[in-house]
């Protein structure tokens, strides 16, 4: 079941550890936790409800042997609904996936406005990927390929339909962020977030003194 | 909007929205709701574009400032203080996650018309010109006695009760000097004017012991502060509603809150109503709710670069001292910078502060001012300090108090816990929550 590729119950291997900060945006219902799910934990849930609970997950791709890249999944957690994303979603997001469901027409429109808001909100070298989810249910298609892959093209977006349903192009989507992402401008590939602030301080960390207790 | 809900919220500040994540925690159905577009209300960092929306209507904020998206301007100047309750807050509710903190690089008094930095290591105090070396060794005595005193243990106590002895008198049990008083009082314990000394000495003891504590976590000066600005502590509490299924709705205006029998039913909003059977709110929801206790007059101010005489730290707390302007209040100025991601590279941000004791503010702040150096923009605001007249028990409608003119969260702290046990009857015990790798692991290990 689970893929090879992935290594996130593992040890990293020796090489550089990219990590970065990958939102999702979308309408709702489009299947953005489906899509996250999929990727981390291989699973789906037809019946899933609304986002509740763990909405912060990190996944590793291994590149190569010598570079690896951790994602440090956001959830919206349902506050994409009212318009009430907070600016905290967005800042620092190195790369998003934005989602939308081929079976619902008005998803697409939805997306290109989250494309628009990420371009005016979002660091401007944010690498966005464009999604297509439900891809399964071709029978109920109503937004054809060729029309998303237009707008992705134009709009200068990674594209994919993908079905967390089936796992069709989940890994692939993900992986090609990996590989879009600007690793070589990155001369210092640092850890960030979980315990780990390394431009401030750890309010976990009890003293200042780290280890004086040895 | 038109459901039910175990409880709506109304206002995204930091009380509030620390609230609203606790209880969506425990499985309470949340409604949260802003008439802003923003979140953090009161609690707020703005923008340039919202900042002058806010304060000069239809101006537009000069080109030089730069942009717009480099400017996170607090509202209300406060830090969090690095041992205190809100960093137990943020750690056991796992907000620390989202936000990322550095330090306030130095603390100063101001003291016979000069600044001086408040030492934050013994290489300091020695060296430091804020005492005489004789009145240094008074103070260390002094220091060591607040440090082993421990209310339940008489053998501390050497003879004197601190619940019931009055501040002042411990001072002159030490042979303490005025300026070394004046030093305690107000640049360790904080206290903003001098009713204290009258007071049982526990209170300024535990507030000492709070601000040494917080030094000896980090160093260099006992706060913290959040990159972004302290608009990201709302955010980071509602995100955490949000998890855990709270309804977030902004730029949502409120119209009535509905009552039946003496009790809250609901809030309405145009023609829609949420049903619920509590309300939180901050005062500005409920103005028929609240009193005023006092004024604060905060001006926010753009500069061009460090304050004069702060060996150019890219953030600190001033105080001028009640006594050193001939006040009753303290004066506060909160200063940080581009190394906090709140302003464009080559500014500066300050707060100026105090509690309004006149009918002309604005020349009240004029000490402070006038140590910022050259001031490209300055905002002024005259904010209510309004507390609420009733507990809320009565009729459910629990209102929080406004920010006080005091430099940390520890007040609102207190009253978040105060507000929690009025809502839920029960006092609040902070449970560490999963950390992310707990949660992932959990989550792998379900079939």
């Amino acid at each position: 079941m689970s893929n090879s590729r992935q290594t996130s119950t593992q040890e990293p291997p020796s090489g550089k550890l990219f990590q970065f900060k990958l939102v999702l945006l979308g309408e709702s219902a489009v299947g953005k936790s489906s899509l996250v799910l999929r990727f981390v934990k291989d699973q789906f849930d037809d019946y899933r409800e609304s986002t509740i609970g763990a909405a912060f997950l990190t996944q590793t791709i291994c590149l190569d042997d010598a570079t690896t890249v951790k994602f440090e999944i956001w959830d919206t957690a349902g506050q994409e609904r009212y318009k009430s994303l907070a600016p905290m979603y967005y800042r620092n997001a190195n790369c998003a996936v934005v989602v939308y469901d081929i079976t619902q027409s008005s998803s697409l429109d939805k997306a290109k406005s989250w494309v628009k808001e990420l371009q005016r909100q979002a660091d401007p070298n944010i690498v966005i990927a464009l999604a297509g989810n439900k891809s399964d249910l071709s029978a109920r298609r109503v937004i054809e390929t060729e029309e998303a892959q237009a707008y992705a093209d134009e709009a200068g977006l990674l594209f994919f339909e993908t079905s967390a349903k089936t796992a069709t192009n989940v890994n692939e989507l993900f992986t090609s962020i990996a590989k879009k992402m600007p690793l070589d401008m990155l001369a210092n590939p640092r850890p960030r977030g979980a315990g780990l602030n390394p431009r401030g301080v750890d309010l976990n960390r009890d003293n200042r003194e780290s280890g004086c207790a040895c | 909007m038109d459901e039910q809900y175990d409880v709506v919220v109304m206002g995204t500040g930091l009380t509030e929205c620390i609230l609203s994540g606790l209880l969506s925690i425990e499985g309470k159905k949340v409604l949260h709701m802003d008439r802003n577009d923003y979140y953090g209300g009161e609690s707020a960092s703005l923008n340039l574009s919202q900042l002058y929306k806010k304060f000069r209507n239809s101006e537009t904020p000069a080109e030089s400032l730069g942009k717009d998206r480099d400017y996170n301007i607090d509202l209300i100047p406060k830090f969090m203080m690095a041992n205190g309750e809100l960093v137990k807050i943020l750690t056991h509710t796992d907000v620390t996650r989202y936000l990322e903190f550095k330090q306030i690089a130095g603390s100063y008094v101001y003291r016979d018309g000069k600044i001086a930095k408040v030492p934050a290591t013994e290489m300091e105090a020695v060296r430091s010109p804020l005492m005489g070396i004789f009145e240094k060794r008074r103070a260390k005595k002094f220091f060591e006695y607040v440090q082993t005193y421990k209310q339940d243990d008489p053998s501390t106590h050497q003879g004197m009760d601190m619940a019931i002895t009055p501040m002042e008198a411990v001072y002159k049990h030490f042979g303490l000097e005025p300026g070394t008083i004046d030093f305690i009082g107000h640049a360790l314990a904080l206290h903003l004017e001098d009713s204290y000394l009258s007071r049982p000495a526990l209170e300024t003891f535990e507030r000492i012991t709070l601000y040494m504590s917080s030094m000896a976590r980090w160093g260099k000066s006992p706060y913290l502060y959040p990159l972004y600005g302290l608009g990201e502590l709302p955010q980071g509490f509602a995100r955490l509603s949000a998890i855990y299924g709270g309804t977030y709705m902004l730029d949502k205006s409120v119209d009535e809150i509905v009552y039946e029998n003496g009790k809250v039913v609901g809030v309405r909003s145009g023609n829609e109503t949420a049903k619920c059977s509590q309300v939180i709110c901050d005062p500005s929801y409920a103005p028929d709710k609240v009193r005023v206790v006092a004024k604060v007059i905060r001006a926010i101010c753009l500069l061009r670069g460090p304050i004069p005489n702060t060996d150019n730290v890219d953030s600190f707390q001033l105080i001028i001292p009640q006594n050193q302007v001939n006040r009753q209040n303290d004066i506060y100025i909160a200063g940080v910078s581009a190394s906090h991601n709140v302003c464009e590279k080559n500014h500066y941000l300050a707060i100026v502060s105090t509690v309004v004791e006149t009918d002309n503010p604005q020349e009240e702040i004029q000490p402070g001012l006038a140590l910022l150096g050259p001031i490209v923009e300055k905002f002024v605001q005259i904010a209510n300090i309004s507390e609420p007249i009733h507990d809320g028990t009565k009729d459910q409608v629990f209102v929080s108090r406004s920010y006080d003119a005091t430099s940390h969260f520890e007040t609102v702290c207190d009253d978040v816990k105060d507000l929690y046990k009025r809502i839920t009857g029960k006092d609040l015990v902070l449970k560490q929550r999963q950390t992310q790798e707990e949660e992932q692991r959990e989550m792998a290990s379900q079939p």
